[in-house]
């Protein structure tokens, strides 16, 4: 499975990828793979202000619930509502339309601390 | 190192993921949990349950020590008829849930892969204790077991396997020979579908399948491959009770809503502690959650009425076929009437949750 470049990830399997000043985020398609089919996305309001290492929202699959993580601090701008109706968007397309939050982020170079795709293939073994 | 089943190399071919399961290396999902759930529905689905444990009891004492063990009457049970029983201890809680199948000349238990050890265990010092002529021979790794579940699992098998398969009762057995193995067929199954269960032995077990669900997995084929997650997820629909979730050692078979399988008019280990509850009824009883919304009330979410705690879920999901998040759970008595309202703690907020009538899921009759 080919792990995008193009972005920064945390070892709890999240992505953060740029888009100017604002980051967007995501889980990695192992952690998709790992909860199997999603059922349900609960995401923050629009507006909500995150830490560094904050925890976001909550996803649950048939299998399992998991917490979710924001590897910078930021605001949130936008949260993908799509997933409310179609939280299997994750499993199919999670480095895409599956994506979750956007922030607009108070350091960008804050990215910069988070995993390179390497290091995570490296330290979670996929 | 985990064990494997005869088709492990089969599951791991056709990209399965393979989890730990009781010791044996299982697949939890071959595509989506809810795809194969669906498949199964709609169409049909093989599991491989080789896991499970599969033990033969014969000698003359056999009938008499199986009795002893179960809490169903086998003394009545006739050749070829298969009986869903538990095995319990002295205080009534649940060792395991198991089928006991009769022979000619032997029973066939099959259990839970996760009690085989214990249950090998318990019945070794039983019969040492009751002085039992009876041998125990452990089927369980010579053997391999797949379920066939599917509204069109009889009308494509039958011919497969030259067997009249809907002409046989619901929870009986038939043993056929074809290209020198022999199939043992059970007309049973765990996913609220109709369907077999097929004991085979293990060399044949890749072949077989081959030849009943044919090479390929295309997405048109009737049966397709399904993982134990389907399987979780079917049987809660079903509400059929999995051991460690409803059942447990710590639980009583009574408490389960499982009267229908103990007879205590007849003599077992655990009938005394049994008779007592069934005198003073249980405590908690086992219902049936329909949660509103789409949040999972999962296993140890405890159950609310107001602010106070009557109750605790034991398993819990989206169902995939009635599209409701439901869920089991043991909850206080006064509690038990359906369309009773409870909640459920999700994360220290209560989700409102209705005791609804069983099954959640219930196949439609082919009559």
């Amino acid at each position: 499975m080919e792990l995008p470049t193009d972005r920064r990830y945390l070892i709890t399997h999240e992505w953060h990828k740029s888009e100017g000043d604002t980051i967007v985020i995501g889980i990695t398609q192992f952690a998709a793979d790992e909860l199997t089919d999603i059922t349900f996305v609960d995401l923050p309001k629009i507006g909500t202000i995150l830490k560094a290492g904050g925890r976001f929202g909550e996803i649950e699959s048939v299998k399992a619930t998991s917490d979710l993580y924001s590897g910078v601090a930021g605001t949130v701008t936008a949260v993908n509502d799509k997933l409310a109706t179609e939280p299997g968007l994750v499993n199919r397309d999670p480095f895409g339309q599956g994506w979750m939050i956007k922030l607009k982020v108070v350091n960008v170079a804050e990215l910069n601390l988070l995993l390179s795709a390497a290091d995570y293939s490296k330290k979670t073994g996929h | 190192m985990l064990k494997e089943t005869p088709l492990h190399a089969f599951h791991v071919a056709a990209g399965a993921r393979m989890v730990d399961f009781a010791g044996w290396e299982m697949p939890i999902v071959y595509r989506s949990i809810i795809d194969e759930h669906l498949q199964t529905r709609k169409s049909g689905s093989w599991f491989d349950v080789s896991h499970m444990g599969r033990l033969e009891f014969t000698g003359p004492g056999a009938t008499s020590f199986l009795d002893r063990l179960v809490t169903r009457n086998i003394q009545t049970q006739a050749v070829g008829q298969c009986r869903y029983s538990l095995v319990c201890d002295e205080s009534g809680g649940v060792l395991d849930d198991i089928i006991v199948s009769r022979d000619t000349d032997r029973w066939i238990v099959v259990c839970n892969a996760s009690n085989r050890e214990k249950l090998l265990g318990h019945f070794a010092r039983v019969r040492a204790s009751g002085g039992f002529d009876a041998a125990i021979d452990d089927r369980t790794e010579s053997t391999a077991m797949v379920a066939i579940q599917g509204p069109a699992v009889i009308a494509k098998l039958s011919p497969l396997l030259g067997v009249d398969i809907g002409a046989m009762k619901r929870y009986s057995f038939v043993k056929h020979r074809m290209f020198l193995i022999e199939f043992t067929i059970f007309r049973s199954g765990y996913t609220g579908e109709d369907g077999i269960e097929v004991v085979l032995p293990a060399g044949a077990a890749t072949l077989a399948m081959t030849m009943l669900a044919g090479k390929a997995d295309d997405a048109d084929s009737t049966i397709r491959p399904a993982g134990l997650g389907a399987r979780d997820t079917l049987l809660l629909e079903a509400v059929m009770p999995l051991y460690g979730h409803e059942l447990s050692e710590a639980l009583d078979p009574l408490s389960a809503g499982l009267e229908w399988a103990v007879d205590l008019n007849k003599d077992f280990i655990g009938c005394a502690a049994l008779r007592t509850i069934a005198q003073t009824g249980s405590a908690r009883k086992l219902v049936g959650l329909e949660v509103e919304g789409k949040r999972i009330a999962r296993q140890g979410t405890i159950v609310k009425h107001g602010a106070e705690a009557v109750g605790v879920v034991t398993s819990g999901t989206l169902g995939p076929t009635v599209g409701k998040s439901i869920a089991m759970a043991y909850v206080d008595r006064e509690w038990t009437k359906p369309d009773s309202q409870l909640s459920v703690d999700l994360k220290g907020t209560g989700n409102p949750a209705r005791v609804a009538p069983l099954p959640f899921y219930r196949r439609q009759s082919r009559l």
